[in-house]
């Protein structure tokens, strides 16, 4: 108890242990600007970042993290885009291979399943050049599944070949990243996921995301509500006949700063 | 504390030293902002698997250079994942001598090879050594009970 009132003193958190799981878990629920994993909501949160790093703004997206599938065959690149990801609040399962990626979605020739203990994914962040199978062949693998292919795939490649580039976004990746990733790169992706899972709360009238079964809701089909209309079959189950369809190439929606 | 400080002004100049002589870049100091008191490792530990991968690729290398019929494509994988690496920790000279490595082997040059491996092996062993001086002024810090300057 008393290490924790020290260790809280010079860190200004608390550890994660202090704290029995259930509780933990209830406190992840609570929005705050910035909550990171190993502090705890309430008056005593802050953000653990030196400031230069900054704080990001989550009001949008309520109480849900991300969840991101990271595919990578280099154990260098998995690690750092696996800190990447988490000191941007988002849920992270990082795997070597496309076919691992494939296993944990289910895709693999079993039944559609949302992958490891039903967690969603919500974006697919996969390197270009893997042996055995490559980034662009999982993106096809991907837009070609009924489940998955409302799923926002991102490529990240060390190499900037426009005809790459091209290849990737006409096969309906969201953006093609050359690494190194940055933060920064990280952050607008985030930002730009949860934009679109914030709308699509705000427009059903609730911050509590409900499991998939209980979406009944049609969204519109006009042109200009496009991508709401992409983000919304992400969350209707996946044999929905009501489902309606969207159109196959999705516009870049954020601006570069 | 007099000592602290000076340990740690000796830290933050042996950093500016390398950036300065290219062997690290800004993508080192990436990863340094990405550390924290729940990570306080981050670096280290991305740093090590670096130095594992890189000794992996380098014994590879010489393995496949040394056959009578060299691989080129094998090399280039080889190279290719070496400079990716070296890249994500920001190791700017070894990176810069794959980019080379990279030409030598779409041009199947044997000997602009071996020069490329010899030259790669040399800044590695720079640039690992010099992390590891690193690292250790950021313990001997630690260490006297001071903490680690940005």
């Amino acid at each position: 108890m008393f290490s924790s009132i020290a260790h809280y003193l010079h860190y200004k958190s608390l550890p994660l242990h202090s704290f029995p799981p259930p509780l933990y878990k209830y406190w992840k629920q609570i929005p705050h600007p910035f909550l990171d994993m190993g502090s705890v909501a309430g008056e005593f949160v802050r953000h653990v970042l030196p400031e230069k790093v900054g704080v990001s703004d989550h009001s949008a997206a309520g109480s849900e993290e991300l969840h991101v599938l990271a595919v990578d065959d280099s154990h260098v690149d998995r690690k750092v885009i696996e800190r990447l990801l988490k000191i941007s609040s988002c849920k992270v399962t990082a795997v070597e291979s496309g076919t691992r990626a494939l296993q944990f979605l289910g895709l693999d020739g079993e039944e559609n399943s949302v992958g490891f203990d039903g967690l969603k994914v919500n974006l697919i962040m996969t390197d270009y050049s893997m042996p055995g199978m490559t980034g662009y062949e999982l993106l096809k693998k991907i837009k070609e599944s009924k489940a998955f292919r409302k799923i926002p795939v991102v490529i990240m490649s060390s190499e900037n070949i426009l005809t790459r580039i091209d290849r990737c976004l006409e096969e309906g990746a969201e953006e093609f990243i050359v690494k190194p990733v940055k933060l920064s790169d990280v952050r607008r992706l985030r930002d730009f996921i949860m934009r679109g899972e914030g709308e699509e709360n705000r427009k059903k009238g609730n911050h509590k995301r409900k499991l998939q079964d209980d979406y009944s809701i049609s969204p519109p089909l006009s042109p200009a509500a496009s991508l709401d209309c992409e983000i919304s079959s992400l969350l209707l189950p996946s044999s929905s006949s009501s489902s309606p369809e969207c159109p196959s190439k999705r516009p870049r929606l954020w601006v570069e700063d | 504390m007099d000592g602290v400080v000076q340990l740690q002004r000796q830290l933050l100049d042996y950093t500016a030293l390398l950036f300065q002589e290219g062997f690290l870049n800004d993508q080192f100091t990436q990863l340094q902002q990405l550390q924290d008191e729940t990570n306080p490792d981050f670096v280290v530990e991305v740093v090590s698997l670096f130095f594992e991968d890189s000794e992996r690729l380098l014994n590879e290398l010489a393995n496949t250079l040394d056959q009578q019929s060299i691989d080129f494509r094998k090399v280039d994988s080889h190279v290719h994942q070496l400079k990716g690496s070296s890249s994500s920790i920001g190791a700017q000279r070894v990176q810069n001598v794959c980019i080379a490595f990279r030409n030598f082997c779409d041009a199947q040059n044997t000997e602009g090879c071996l020069k490329c491996l010899q030259q790669v092996k040399n800044e590695y062993s720079l640039v690992k050594n010099k992390l590891e001086t690193l690292f250790k002024l950021e313990q001997q810090i630690l260490a006297a009970g001071g903490s680690i300057p940005m």
